[in-house]
């Protein structure tokens, strides 16, 4: 682990979802993990996590307690932020349907619900160039589909069928699945290995 | 079972209906708030005010209460004219041991199962064996004991029963206070203790050693039974509540879009009493309620199941 690592001041959003989990993997990979609830907490942090949860809850308070600005506001100014599942919603762009506001933040059309409903929830393994050879656990719960990437977003990884379902622009990460639901670091490494101003 | 997984499997083909993907499903619900709806508007009404998920039932437990006679699983057509209406999950209720209706429940494609006390019992000897369903189920639980054993038979969420359409959060209380008591007792003991605790409990001994090093269980554990109000709410949480299911509190409310606004807002700021304070200012009546030992000793709905 690099030394800019373990002192990255990692957030959470903590509205609703598993943020626990983000937080205990962070926190195990030394970084200094702190739960996001205000505004006034993103002073705090220079990395920010959106959990997987509902989407619309999430939304709704968070737009609700006027953290959305402030989000784009240190987002566009450079922060790294890495949205989950509901989390990728969160910040996406575009998602048709969302009864709630989302924060706006990365150049990509997410659709909710993608693979049905939990009975369709799965496990499985997922190629991950950027993580290296070794499969990593993907774990889709009620998980989103990215289906439109703008100019400068890439796609991290994709389904046998094309699906992306993980994609980076920038400081912006989105996953469809949940790394923090599994042993497997290798994610959170990888957002903590993102330029942080 | 709960202790999972194993490191070296590789699925190269996507597998439903795996641990990881029912109990972490109510990971995802963590923090939020869960209401009873008994219609289409009612579930709108609880996506507009931030419910992680809504619980699909004919009537309310307060209704379910005084109108006595055999509650049971809901009619589909309720159920699916909910789950059209809302993008959040929906959860709908089997009687206790009532594997047929779960089967039926999982046909319909609902999203969670609640093996509930509050419809009658089917069963006086066995709960559903949630382990075989590729659907997820929570159930509910007066202490730790009870809590393991169903974990034991696949539950993936707990809840605390309360005495359930009363509006009295006295028995959400006891029965949370007994799940984390109980937890807390176990790091009190050896080996012979943990071996005597699963004899007792009739579970796995594995399970109980597992929760005595973790201090937690291996699901999610929600409070339901008796929350009326934000504070109502905002107790449950500081009392080890990871989120909060509310039944006849919202909808035999005055103004039910403003509570159930208020008791999401409660649930995920619990310990920010000027916050509680302020969503809980002008609420209107809160549903009326029913003190604890107004009710005979026969229809406390807590006492159903074992």
């Amino acid at each position: 682990m690099t030394a800019r690592t373990t002192k990255a001041r990692v957030g959470v959003l903590a509205l609703q979802g598993d943020f626990r989990e983000h937080l205990e993997v962070l926190r195990a990979l030394g970084a200094t993990g702190s739960l996001v609830r205000r505004p006034e907490h993103l002073d705090l942090i220079d990395a920010l996590v959106i959990p997987g949860g509902e989407s619309t809850t999430i939304g709704k308070l968070a737009f609700q307690y006027g953290i959305i600005p402030k989000l784009r506001e240190r987002a566009a100014s450079g922060m790294p932020v890495w949205g989950t599942c509901a989390g990728a919603i969160f910040i996406a762009r575009r998602v048709p349907g969302h009864p709630h506001p989302i924060a706006d933040l990365m150049d990509v059309t997410v659709v909710r619900n993608a693979f049905g409903r939990q009975q369709e929830s799965f496990e499985l393994d997922l190629a991950i160039p950027s993580l290296g050879a070794v499969p990593f656990p993907g774990v889709f719960i009620r998980s989103p589909t990215i289906t439109a990437l703008g100019p400068n977003v890439v796609a991290m990884s994709s389904l046998p069928d094309g699906t992306v379902i993980a994609a980076r622009e920038g400081r912006l990460l989105a996953t469809s699945f949940h790394p923090e639901l599994t042993r497997d670091l290798r994610f959170h490494e990888y957002f903590l290995g993102i330029p942080r101003d | 079972m709960p202790s999972r997984p194993a490191p070296t499997r590789v699925l190269a083909q996507p597998v439903t209906g795996t641990w990881l993907v029912k109990a972490g499903h109510a990971k995802m619900l963590r923090g939020g708030v869960i209401m009873d709806v008994i219609n289409a508007e009612q579930a709108k009404i609880a996506e507009d005010a931030g419910a992680c998920a809504v619980m699909a039932l004919e009537r309310v437990p307060s209704d379910i209460r005084t109108a006595g006679g055999v509650a049971r699983m809901s009619d589909p057509e309720m159920i699916i004219g909910i789950m059209k209406a809302v993008t959040i999950p929906v959860m709908a209720k089997c009687r206790i041991g009532h594997f047929a209706e779960a089967q039926v429940l999982q046909a319909l494609g609902v999203d969670y199962i609640d093996e509930s006390e509050v419809l009658t019992p089917a069963d006086e000897r066995y709960h559903v064996e949630k382990g075989t369903f590729t659907v997820p189920f929570v159930c509910g639980a007066r202490e730790l004991g009870e809590a393991l054993r169903r974990i034991a038979e696949g539950a993936a969420m707990m809840r605390s029963k309360g005495e359930a359409g009363t509006g009295n959060i006295v028995e959400a209380v006891r029965h949370i206070r007994a799940i984390t008591d109980g937890i807390r007792a176990l790091a009190a003991l050896d080996a012979k203790g943990l071996a005597k605790a699963a004899k007792e409990y009739r579970v796995p001994l594995a399970l109980v050693r597992q929760v005595a090093k973790d201090q937690k269980l291996p699901v999610v554990l929600f409070c339901a039974g008796g929350i009326a109000t934000p504070a109502d709410a905002s107790l449950m949480m500081q009392l080890g509540a990871e989120g909060n299911f509310v039944g006849s509190g919202i909808f035999k409310s005055s103004d039910p879009a403003r509570r159930a606004k208020a008791i999401v807002e409660a649930t995920t700021h619990f310990m920010d009493a000027k916050l509680v304070a302020s969503v809980s200012t002008g609420l209107g009546e809160a549903m009326r309620g029913i003190a604890l030992e107004a009710i005979p000793a026969g229809e406390r709905l807590a006492a159903r199941g074992w």
